[in-house]
């Protein structure tokens, strides 16, 4: 009866992000029947490659969409050698979580009031330690070369390799493989990269990928912290699109088969990597090496993650003084005053965009929850378990946004259904499932079977012990679930910004249309609204199964 | 309804190819048939069939009869099949009360009354509101017990429910369960690989091969 269920998942994952795809290599070769043109043409690509500054462009991209993930990686990997089982490696365990709740604008605006010239890091250690009296000339934030993008990239995607990485890990035993190999006189850092590394590694390739496309076709975190003289790839193709010129638009097309191309390259230049390092790991495998490293791979592991974290915290602390900072001189450490001004003078404008993103993050991650538990019910009652594609679950996440949804937008434009709540909803849901499907199967798929076969031999029809049994003994990873898809809709920029023709606007939305130009203390206001909307919901999808279940001892154990 | 009788109609079980086991046997009301064997030997597979979840890697072929109807042909919950599990299973997020209003089917039945009274006949009188979690081991399983008596049903399951018990509770639990099933005449499969349990339900044995 629910076979429609994971059908209807799969073709809604396939067909939008497939179809998107192959629609907007239409408009790329002149053909836009909504602009009148039926003539299929190369002046788009003609004009692209004279573009100034389009190689630069497109070498930042490849740039952080091959560094971003190498780096991010390695850290992971290097902390998961070092720290595990360690008691740092207790407290970052708790923390990933609200850190990925982090929204990417957000958190770019909070490393950009952290490390600017006149920002929070700059006045702490002015005059005393660096002597200046006013900031330095210093292009830090929207540097040449995108190495701050490559920063705020790195810190955002550690937290999500590192929980990819745990939710992987115990199926491969690392703590009994580690202490035969250290039987064997390997030391414990060294025998983590060498036995467990190499079959996590296969585990976490698909979310690594999603890392490469993200890092390469990022558009709101380039906006804020990106080169500006040029821009990103995609940060240009957004401009073009938005252009009051509409005849810009083929020029838009083509950028985003540029972008399509651009991610793919990253992929390919990450696939030759991949094989370098597989000979290489062999070569320093078959050494039969020991302890050699283990020193700096030991202290590089345990010492990058606090740093991320100390970014993080930074950043977040620089956003909550910036949002309440009243007169505020350099260099001084902190405001002299602090006020609520920032707050009350722009709280009418933050109440349309408030309602939207509650509207846009509720509508959104309801239809996904329900399309994904019928999914796991009929994985259920048909009794065959993981029959649904895993990798296909990646696909919004491994084809270049701003590509497919610009194929969407000529697509619905020509229906006349575009700038509407409910398409904003829609492209919104696609982003949303992967995420909710990933965070709910595996409760599901673990939950003892026992329990509904005791329920119908008691007589419970399935519907029964569906909303009896099974919904209850999952409350907590459904509320989970759902936090985690309100969080990723909240964060989203582009399907709300394109898909919603830039008459919806939301919290993200708006944030990152402050960015060129607003106060600081403007920025920092919506900032914290965009963060603490994910906070309040995983504080949510944490306290109330404690509070419903407060005299169920039995219901600690169900996970 | 009275005095059901339940009927194995050349049950035969394969996985992969491999034949499991075959049974054909009868047992009456208030009978008990065990049937003994080594893990893996399909045992298990016999009761999840009866019951109506044999997963789909199995393959089941043969009738299974009450009062001459063929329970294969009817979903799990039509099946009025209860099934005692090594644990007691009691849902976690219900109270006692909860767990066995979930059993009664009947509309009408003035469910509070029976609840008090079953639980004082398995000697736990005023255990309605009680948290599952909180309970003993044995408690556990009389209400387990009690809960699947409540549910009204026309045969039961053992799947060696008293093995994760200690042995002087087991023994308690053995005359608990074979006395109440006694009493209410109701035919039942034991599953089990030890020999007391088959002494103390003092039915038909069949054993199987591994």
């Amino acid at each position: 009866m629910l076979r429609w269920a994971s059908h209807s998942l799969l073709i809604l994952l396939t067909v939008p992000i497939l179809l998107g795809t192959l629609i907007a290599i239409l408009p790329a070769f002149g053909y836009f029947p909504t602009l009148g043109s039926t003539e299929f043409s190369l002046d788009a690509w003609r004009e692209l490659i004279q573009i100034p500054g389009i190689t630069r462009s497109i070498q930042i991209s490849l740039l952080s969409g091959v560094l971003t993930p190498l780096i991010a990686l390695a850290l992971v990997f290097l902390y998961l050698a070092s720290a595990s089982g360690s008691k740092l490696d207790n407290w970052i365990r708790r923390l990933v979580s609200p850190l990925l709740s982090f929204p990417h604008a957000a958190a770019a605006f909070g490393l950009a009031f952290l490390i600017a010239p006149s920002g929070l890091l700059s006045r702490l250690i002015s005059p005393g330690l660096s002597g200046w009296e006013r900031p330095p000339d210093l292009l830090i934030v929207n540097d040449t070369w995108g190495l701050t993008l490559l920063f705020g990239l790195i810190v955002k995607e550690v937290p999500f390799l590192l929980l990819m990485s745990l939710a992987a890990l115990p199926q491969l035993q690392p703590s009994k493989h580690v202490e035969l190999a250290r039987s064997l006189g390997y030391r414990p850092t060294i025998a983590w990269l060498k036995v467990i590394a190499p079959s996590l590694y296969p585990l976490i390739r698909l979310p690594v990928i999603a890392v490469i496309v993200f890092a390469s076709a990022t558009v709101d975190v380039a906006l804020i912290l990106g080169p500006t003289l040029p821009p990103t790839l995609s940060v240009r193709v957004l401009a073009w699109f938005n252009d009051a010129d509409l005849n810009l638009r083929f020029l838009a097309a083509a950028g985003a088969i540029l972008q399509l191309g651009t991610s793919l390259l990253a992929i390919t230049i990450w696939l030759c990597l991949e094989k370098l390092s597989a000979i290489l790991w062999r070569f320093w495998v078959a050494t039969g090496d020991r302890g050699t490293g283990e020193r700096l791979v030991f202290s590089l592991g345990r010492g990058a993650m606090p740093i991320v974290l100390l970014v993080v915290s930074g950043s977040l602390a620089a956003l909550l003084v910036n949002a309440f900072a009243g007169p505020w001189r350099y260099p001084s450490a902190l405001p002299a005053s602090w006020t609520l001004l920032h707050w009350t003078s722009d709280f009418q404008n933050l109440l349309t965009p408030l309602l939207n993103t509650l509207l846009i993050s509720v509508g959104s991650t309801f239809l996904a929850l329900v399309l994904v538990i019928a999914t796991l019910e009929s994985e259920r009652q048909s009794g065959k378990l993981r029959s649904t594609a895993t990798w296909l679950l990646y696909l919004p996440l491994l084809v270049p946004q701003i590509v497919f949804l610009f194929g969407l937008i000529v697509l619905t434009e020509s229906m006349q259904w575009q700038g509407t709540m409910s398409l904003v909803i829609f492209g919104h849901f696609l982003f949303v499932l992967p995420y909710v499907f990933l965070s709910l199967s595996e409760a599901y798929r673990q939950l003892d079977p026992r329990w509904s076969q005791v329920a119908s031999t008691l007589g419970a029809s399935p519907l029964k012990s569906f909303w009896r049994i099974r919904i209850p003994l999952l409350l907590a990873p459904c509320l989970t679930a759902i936090a985690i898809g309100m969080a990723i809709s909240i964060s989203l920029f582009l399907p709300t910004q394109l898909l919603g023709a830039g008459r919806i606007t939301t919290i993200t939305s708006e944030a990152v249309a402050l960015s060129s130009g607003a106060s600081r203390n403007l920025i920092a206001v919506w900032a914290v609204v965009q963060l603490s909307l994910p906070m309040l919901g995983f504080l949510a999808a944490l306290t109330v199964p404690r509070l419903i279940w407060r005299n169920r001892t039995g219901m600690r154990e169900i996970r | 309804m009275s005095e059901p009788k339940l009927e194995l109609d050349k049950v035969s079980i394969t996985l992969n190819g491999k034949q499991l086991l075959t049974v054909d046997s009868s047992v009456g009301p208030g009978e008990v048939l065990t049937i003994m064997g080594p893990s893996g030997s399909g045992k298990s597979s016999l009761l999840a069939y009866i019951a109506g979840f044999l997963a789909p890697v199995f393959e089941a072929s043969g009738g299974v009869f009450v009062n001459g109807d063929d329970l294969t042909t009817l979903p799990a919950e039509r099946r009025r099949v209860g099934l005692l599990f090594q644990d007691p299973l009691l849902f976690p997020h219900l109270s006692i009360a909860g767990n066995l209003r979930f059993a009664i089917d009947d509309r009408s039945a003035d469910k509070a009354t029976l609840i008090r009274q079953g639980l004082d006949e398995v000697g736990l009188g005023g255990f309605e509101e009680r948290d599952p979690g909180t309970l003993s081991g044995g408690q556990e399983s009389r209400i387990a017990l009690l809960r699947l008596l409540l549910s009204s049903p026309n045969a039961v399951l053992l799947d060696e429910p008293f093995s994760k018990l200690d042995s002087q509770l087991r023994e308690e639990m053995r005359t608990l369960v074979f006395t109440k099933l006694r009493a209410s005449g109701l035919p039942s499969i034991l599953v089990t690989h030890d020999q007391a349990d088959a002494d103390s339900a003092g039915g038909e044995i069949i054993t199987l091969e591994q």
